[in-house]
C-alpha cells in the first residue's frame, strides 16, 4: 500500500483528531503536522525551503512592485501551459514562479506543492446524515483552509449546509390533503409537486444548533466518476485526478461558466470579482491544484483539501466536524473507514439518478 | 491582384459615399459605443462583479443574447434557401443581402462570447495547437466550430458573388452552388448546436428534452425573416434597390409558418409541464407565475406571448401581410417576442432553481446592458457597412473599369 494511505481510525463518535478543541480551530496551528508528511518532491523543497530577504529580493526585480495582483503575475504566467500536459520541468518552474509570487503578495512563506496522485489510491468520502448537527464548522473550517475569497463583496463557501425541515410531514399539514410546495401528497388533487428534490435552506441563522425538527445536510463537490463538469468544458481546465479529486488549474480556466451549469450539485463557485484574501488568513501550504491563491474570472470548488490529504492528512472538514460525521479514506483499500462505512451503514449517493457516480456518500447508522 | 485592391478600394470608398440620413444612422450607432468602452472597461478591470450573475445565476443577457443571434444568423437561410433550392427570382436577386446579414449576426454572436467569458485575455487556450480543444467533448467546441464555419461559408459565397458582379464575370457554378447548399444544412446545424449546448445538461431540468433545437429553429426562422422584411422595406424606401412585394410576401409568409411550429411547441411544452408539475417544471413554473414572491420574469413571459400571439393572428390576415405600413411593426413584434423567450423566457430560468432548489433573481445590471447594447449597435454597424456595399455592386454602382 502506499504511503499516503490514510491511517485506520475507529468509527466512533468521536472527531477523528481526537481531543481536538473543534471551536478554536486554526489550520495554521498545524503546520508541524504538515513539515513531517513525507512525499514532499524535491523540486518544492529547494524553492520553499530557503526563502530568504534575498530570494525575496530577487523576485521583487522579476516583477512588478505594486500591490496588485494582476500586476505581480509574471508574463511567464500569462503564457504557461495547461498544467496536466506540462513537463516536469516546466511544473517545477511554474510552481517555483507561484511561490514567489504569493510569498510575496502574501507577505510569508508560501509553499506551491505539486505533489502527484499515489498509487493505488481512490479518495472516498462518507458523511452520517443522521450526525451532522448543522453548525458549519466544516464550512468555516474550508474557507480558512482553502484561501476562498472573504468579505462582504463576495463570499465563496464550497461546502453549503442545507437545512431539511421536518415541518412538512406534521400530522396537522399531512392531514390537510393539500400539500404546499414540498410535502406527501394526500388524495387525488395533484395541486402541487410531490416531493420537489433538495429543496432544502443553506441560509439558516440558527442561535443554537441542532435546531428543533430539523435535519441538515451538507453539500459540496461530490467528486463524480464521471462528472458533468469535465465534459462540457471546452479546454480541459477541469479534470479527473488519477487519485479522484476533480480538480481544475486555474491558470488554464477561460471563465465560460460552462461546467457551473453542468454540475447538478451546484458545487461550482466564480470569482466574479478579485479575491479578498487578507495576508494574515492566508493559509501558506497550497497545492497547484487545490488551495492557491485564485485570480478573478476563475472557477473553483472542493477538491477533498488535495493540498492535505495528498500528504497522508484528513481534509480539513474531516478535522474539524464535532460530531464525527465526516469520514475519509482510500477507497481502494478495504480497511479504510469509508470501505468500512460502505460495507456496514445504509448508503446512498445524491441525485444518483444521474449516473454522475460520485464518491462522495451519505449514511445513516 | 490588381483588380481585388481596386475591388476593396471601391467598395470601401462607396460605403463612406452617403447622405444625412446615413450618417446621422451610423452617428446614432456610434453613440453607443462610448458606455460600450466603459462598460468593456468596468468589466475587463473589476470582473464579472459588475455584472448581475451570480454563482445560482451564472449564465444572463450575454449568453442569451448570444442564442438568440445565434438563430438569427441562422435565419438568413430563410432567403436563401427559397432562393437557390426552389429558385425564386424576387428572392435571388438579393440572396446576397441574407449572407451579409449572417456574417454581421455571427459577429455579434462572436462579442456577446467575449462579454460572457470570465477570462477574455485567456481565449487563446481554446485555439487548436496553441492550446486544448476539447473535442468532440464539450459542445461548445462544437458550436464553436459550426460558427466559424457558417462565418467563413457566408463570407466566401457573399463576397464571391459580389466579386463576381463587380468584375462583371459568371459565376463559376461549380464552386459557388455547393457552398450555397452546404451552408443552407450548415444554417440549421448552427441553432441545433446552440441547443444543444444547453440542453445536454442533466442538471438544468428544464432545458433537458430533446424539443430544443426544432423550437430553437422554429422560432429563429421567424425571427430572422421578420428583422429581414424590416431591413428590406428600409433598402426599398432609401435606396435605389427595389425589392420586389413577392420576395417581402414569401418571407412573411415564412415567418408565419415557423412562428406556428413555435407557439406549438411552446404550447406542448406548457401543457407538458404543468399538466403534472415535477421538479422539471419549476423553472417553467418560476417563469409563468412565479415563485415564493419572486416574479421578474413572469411580465416578460407573459408580454413575449402576448407579443407573438398578436403578431401571429396579424400576420394571417393577407390583407395585414401584405400591407407594407403595418408589416415593419408586426415584424418588430415578433422579432422583440422572440427575443425575450429565448433570453428572459428561456436561458434565465434554466438557471432558476439552482440545482439545489434555491430559487435567485437576476436582473442585470446597467453596465451589462451597455455592453449588450454597444455589441449590438457594432453589429448594426457593421451590418449596415456589409448592405451598402452589398447593395452598391448589385445595383452596378460599383463595377470594375479598366480605365481607372
Ligand atoms: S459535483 Fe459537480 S463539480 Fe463536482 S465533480 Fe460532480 S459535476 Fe463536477
Ligand atoms: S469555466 Fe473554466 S473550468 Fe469551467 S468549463 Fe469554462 S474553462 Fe472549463
Amino acid at each position: 500500500m502506499s504511503e499516503n494511505t490514510i491511517p485506520v481510525v475507529e468509527l466512533s463518535d468521536q472527531s477523528p483528531c481526537g481531543g481536538e478543541s473543534v471551536g478554536q480551530w486554526d489550520p495554521n496551528a498545524q503546520d508541524d503536522r504538515s513539515l513531517d508528511s513525507p512525499s514532499r518532491r524535491t523540486f518544492v523543497q529547494n524553492s520553499a525551503a530557503g526563502m530568504s530577504a534575498a530570494s525575496l529580493m530577487g523576485t521583487a526585480a522579476l516583477v512588478t512592485g505594486s500591490d496588485d495582483a494582476d500586476a505581480n503575475t509574471t508574463w511567464a504566467e500569462h503564457f504557461q501551459g495547461n498544467y496536466r500536459l506540462m513537463s516536469d520541468e516546466e511544473k517545477a518552474e511554474a510552481l517555483d514562479r507561484l511561490e514567489k509570487r504569493y510569498s510575496l503578495e502574501y507577505e510569508k512563506d508560501v509553499t506551491v506543492d505539486g505533489t502527484e496522485a499515489a498509487d493505488n489510491v481512490l479518495f472516498g468520502y462518507a458523511l452520517n446524515i443522521k450526525k451532522c448537527i448543522g453548525c458549519r464548522r466544516c464550512v468555516k473550517a474550508c474557507v480558512q483552509e482553502n484561501n476562498q475569497t472573504r468579505g462582504d463583496e463576495q463570499e465563496i463557501e464550497w461546502i453549503r449546509v442545507l437545512k431539511m425541515e421536518k415541518g412538512e410531514f406534521t400530522q396537522e399539514k399531512l392531514k390537510d390533503g393539500y400539500p404546499g410546495e414540498v410535502g406527501i401528497q394526500v388524495g387525488g388533487n395533484a395541486y402541487g409537486a410531490v416531493g420537489v428534490v433538495l429543496e432544502g435552506e443553506h441560509y439558516y441563522e440558527p442561535d443554537k444548533v441542532p435546531e428543533q425538527d430539523s435535519h441538515y445536510m451538507p453539500i459540496a463537490c461530490m467528486q463524480c466518476e464521471k462528472p458533468p463538469c469535465v465534459k462540457v468544458c471546452p479546454v480541459r481546465t477541469t479534470y479527473r485526478e488519477a487519485d479522484g479529486p476533480v480538480v481544475i488549474d486555474y491558470n488554464w480556466c477561460i471563465g465560460c461558466r460552462m461546467c457551473i451549469g453542468a454540475c447538478p450539485y451546484w458545487a461550482r463557485r466564480f470569482n466574479w470579482g478579485e479575491p479578498k484574501l487578507p495576508k494574515e488568513e492566508m493559509n501558506p501550504d497550497t497545492h497547484y491544484l487545490g488551495n492557491r491563491p485564485r485570480m478573478k474570472g476563475v472557477v473553483e470548488k472542493c477538491t477533498f483539501c488535495i493540498q492535505r490529504t495528498r500528504q497522508g492528512r484528513y481534509p480539513a472538514c474531516v478535522e474539524v466536524c464535532p460530531v464525527g460525521a465526516r469520514k475519509f479514506g482510500n477507497l481502494l483499500d478495504p480497511n479504510s473507514e469509508v470501505r468500512r462505512v460502505l460495507a456496514t451503514k445504509r448508503v446512498f449517493r445524491l441525485k444518483a439518478e444521474l449516473n454522475t457516480y460520485p464518491k462522495f456518500f451519505y449514511y445513516v447508522d | 491582384m490588381k483588380i481585388m485592391i481596386q475591388f476593396v478600394i471601391d467598395y470601401i470608398s462607396y460605403i463612406f459615399k452617403g447622405g444625412l440620413r446615413f450618417y446621422a444612422w451610423m452617428g446614432f450607432l456610434a453613440l453607443f459605443l462610448l458606455p460600450w468602452a466603459y462598460g468593456n472597461y468596468m468589466q475587463f478591470t473589476q470582473g464579472m462583479i459588475v455584472t448581475g450573475l451570480s454563482d445560482q445565476v451564472s449564465w444572463g443577457l450575454y449568453l442569451a443574447n448570444f442564442v438568440f443571434l445565434v438563430g438569427v444568423a441562422a435565419g438568413a437561410v430563410t432567403i436563401v434557401f427559397p432562393a437557390y433550392v426552389y429558385k425564386y427570382e424576387p428572392l435571388h436577386k438579393v440572396a446576397v443581402l441574407g449572407e451579409m446579414l449572417a456574417i454581421a449576426a455571427v459577429i455579434m454572436c462572436i462579442l456577446f462570447v467575449f462579454s460572457h467569458m470570465g477570462r477574455p485575455d485567456r481565449l487563446w487556450h481554446m485555439v487548436p495547437l496553441l492550446g486544448i480543444y476539447n473535442f468532440p467533448n464539450s459542445m461548445l467546441t462544437w458550436d464553436t466550430m459550426v460558427l466559424i464555419g457558417y462565418f467563413l461559408l457566408n463570407l466566401v459565397c457573399g463576397f464571391y458573388y459580389l466579386y463576381q458582379k463587380y468584375t462583371g464575370r459568371p459565376l463559376n457554378n461549380n464552386f459557388y452552388l455547393p457552398l450555397i447548399f452546404i451552408s443552407i444544412v450548415w444554417a440549421l446545424s448552427i441553432h441545433t448546436v446552440t441547443a444543444f449546448l444547453i440542453n445536454t445538461m442533466p442538471a438544468r431540468p428544464m432545458w433537458h428534452h430533446g424539443m430544443m433545437p426544432i423550437r430553437f429553429i422554429s422560432t429563429a426562422f421567424a425571427a430572422g425573416p421578420s428583422l429581414i422584411i424590416v431591413i428590406f422595406l428600409i433598402i426599398r424606401k432609401n435606396t435605389a434597390l427595389w425589392i420586389e412585394d413577392k420576395a417581402i410576401n414569401m418571407l412573411s409568409t415564412i415567418v408565419v409558418g415557423c412562428l406556428s411550429i413555435g407557439l406549438f411547441l411552446t404550447l406542448s411544452e406548457v401543457v407538458t409541464e404543468l399538466y403534472h408539475p415535477t421538479e422539471h417544471s419549476d423553472g417553467l413554473r418560476y417563469l409563468m407565475f412565479g415563485k415564493h414572491g419572486l416574479s421578474n420574469l413572469v411580465p416578460w413571459f407573459w408580454g413575449s406571448l402576448v407579443a407573438m400571439l398578436v403578431g401571429w393572428v396579424l400576420l394571417l390576415i393577407p390583407r395585414v401581410r401584405k400591407n407594407y405600413t403595418v408589416l415593419p411593426y408586426i415584424c418588430v413584434l415578433i422579432f422583440l417576442g422572440i427575443w425575450v423567450e429565448k433570453g428572459m423566457g428561456l436561458l434565465i430560468p434554466g438557471s432558476i432553481p439552482t440545482p439545489i432548489g434555491e430559487f435567485t433573481q437576476y436582473s442585470p445590471t446597467m453596465i451589462e446592458i451597455m455592453n449588450c447594447l454597444g455589441n449590438w449597435a457594432i453589429g448594426f454597424l457593421i451590418l449596415t457597412v456589409l448592405l451598402k456595399g452589398a447593395i452598391g455592386i448589385v445595383l452596378g454602382d460599383v463595377k470594375y473599369t479598366k480605365t481607372q
